[in-house]
């Protein structure tokens, strides 16, 4: 326990020193604004619904593309589990894959989906879709064999048997795809919306820089910061209890 | 070798599959494969395409040994203390999966627009990785080997290139392979945005223009680059024995 309080310690003290930093003039007003008065900002941003239709956008853009990436990953990462000669020839791909700049291909969706929610959704995809595949790969093949035999003597029927015995047991390793895809979620459709379009958060804040309205600004990067960080910490959470039921 | 068959053959049907995809949306919406070669064979002769390669290149080389140095060094640092290692490993871990762009005008701000802010965003994203790797590399090490060190009297030098480094090796090549690909999308990102040189500036201004032929070409080509030397990377790490 200990230990989370010195964490929180060394958060609060870095937050303080730039605070600090800020408010004597150190870092300049043009650079930066003191971290309280981001958190007064966001406040503002929040409570007057200013930047409201950008935040939802973002939000619902993040979850359609992690909800099809778990959706998708899943059912590639069956199929390609039933076919152990794709699997062979998949595996370097797909070690190599996250080696791929992703972002390259932005402007390539831009020309087929054009500039929109369509483009930003696919890049998202692309980029949370394998570890997702990933994922189920390991969990298929971690289910114990003793299971499956159980559920055979049991004469269990086939759907029976992968809804009550195999899912369950390949749980917890889907779940580390899920919280994986969901922070790639995040970072592509964020970093597509900041490199290039017409909406959502990520635009609002390369809006806001290249109009230098530093207030908003940091306002919006302290609500993307916070709202990555709780989601992060929530799924982390979660992973963790299962992987500590796994070990019993 | 019928698993080697069995990629080159995924990899052929990739190509058929962006050809037929070429066929269904047209000329203008995505090259043609064969299209895309040409254009990328056309724009290795002009000078002008070696210019911008030659900018990010010097911006992922200079980000990249930031990255390395840098996430080794810290790395063993916070292996070698347990509670520093401990205090700031789900620290790293969150930095690590935040979207760092968003960050980039800060970035932008306190660098100035210019190869000084690329680079400073490549280290953001390489770094961590690096960093983390090495650490766990330290933790997991065998106590003996620090045991053997201690024996044999080494001075904390020696023990370190004799002992620690070669022990950590392969975990901490896993890290640069994560950091290389990460370092070169963080600079990519950094181009792309408010730049006015290099591959990813390249890219958004053939966008402007609408030539789809020039993205298409600058993409397969990085693409090919980063695949191969992580696939270099991973035979480095399995001629180690690594996993």
């Amino acid at each position: 326990m200990s230990e989370s309080w010195l964490r929180i310690l060394v958060v609060a003290l870095l937050i303080g020193l730039v605070e600090l930093m800020s408010r004597t003039g150190v870092i300049p007003l043009q650079v930066m604004i003191p971290p309280s008065q981001m958190v007064v900002e966001l406040g503002w941003i929040l409570a007057s619904g200013e930047f409201a239709n950008d935040i939802v956008l973002s939000f619902t853009n993040v979850a359609i593309a992690a909800l099809l990436s778990v959706l998708i990953g899943f059912v590639a990462g069956l199929v390609i589990h039933s076919l152990p000669s794709l699997r062979d020839a998949l595996e370097p791909l797909l070690a190599s894959y996250y080696a791929i700049p992703t972002f390259v291909f932005y402007p390539i969706f831009i020309t087929l989906f054009g500039v929109g929610s369509a483009s930003i959704i696919a890049i998202a995809i692309l980029l949370a879709v394998v570890s997702m595949i990933t994922a189920t790969l390991n969990g298929v093949d971690r289910i114990p064999r003793v299971l499956r035999k159980t559920a055979q003597v049991y004469r269990m029927p086939r759907l029976k048997t992968a809804l009550l015995i195999e899912l369950p047991a390949a749980a917890p390793y889907l779940f580390t795809g899920v919280k994986l895809s969901v922070a790639y979620a995040f970072i592509g459709v964020i970093a597509s919306e900041f490199i290039l379009s017409g909406a959502g958060i990520g635009y609002a804040i390369a809006y806001a820089y290249n109009n230098f309205e530093n207030r908003h600004m940091y306002a919006l990067m302290l609500l993307i910061l916070v709202t990555v960080t709780i989601v992060n910490t929530a799924l982390n959470h979660i992973d963790r209890r299962l992987q500590a039921r796994r070990q019993r | 070798m019928p698993k080697f068959v069995g990629t080159a053959l995924v990899l052929i049907s990739c190509v058929l599959l962006w050809q037929a995809l070429h066929l269904l949306v047209g000329e203008s919406s995505l090259a043609s494969p064969l299209r895309t070669c040409a254009k990328l064979a056309a724009l290795v002769v002009t000078g002008e395409f070696w210019a911008n390669v030659a900018e990010t290149m010097r911006a992922f080389v200079s980000a990249f040994a930031i990255s390395l140095t840098g996430g080794i060094l810290l790395g063993i640092v916070l292996g070698a203390r347990r509670l520093a290692g401990n205090v700031a490993e789900p620290i790293l871990v969150t930095l690590y999966s935040i979207p760092k762009v968003v960050l980039y005008p800060l970035v932008l701000l306190c660098f100035g627009l210019g190869i000084s802010a690329k680079i400073a965003f490549g280290v953001m994203h390489g770094l961590i990785p690096i960093t983390l790797f090495s650490m766990n590399a330290i933790r997991q090490m065998k106590p003996v080997y620090g045991r053997t060190a201690q024996v044999l009297r080494l001075s904390p030098t020696q023990s370190a290139f004799t002992v620690i480094l070669p022990a950590i090796l392969p975990e901490v090549i896993s890290g640069v392979r994560l950091g290389f690909s990460l370092t070169l999308l963080g600079v990519l990102i950094g181009e792309m945005f408010a730049s006015q040189r290099g591959l990813g500036f390249m890219l958004m201004s053939a966008i402007n223009i609408g030539q789809i032929d020039t993205i298409m070409a600058v993409a397969l080509l990085l693409t090919v680059v980063a695949v191969t030397c992580n696939s270099l990377l991973l035979l480095l790490n399995q001629r180690m024995g690594y996993r």
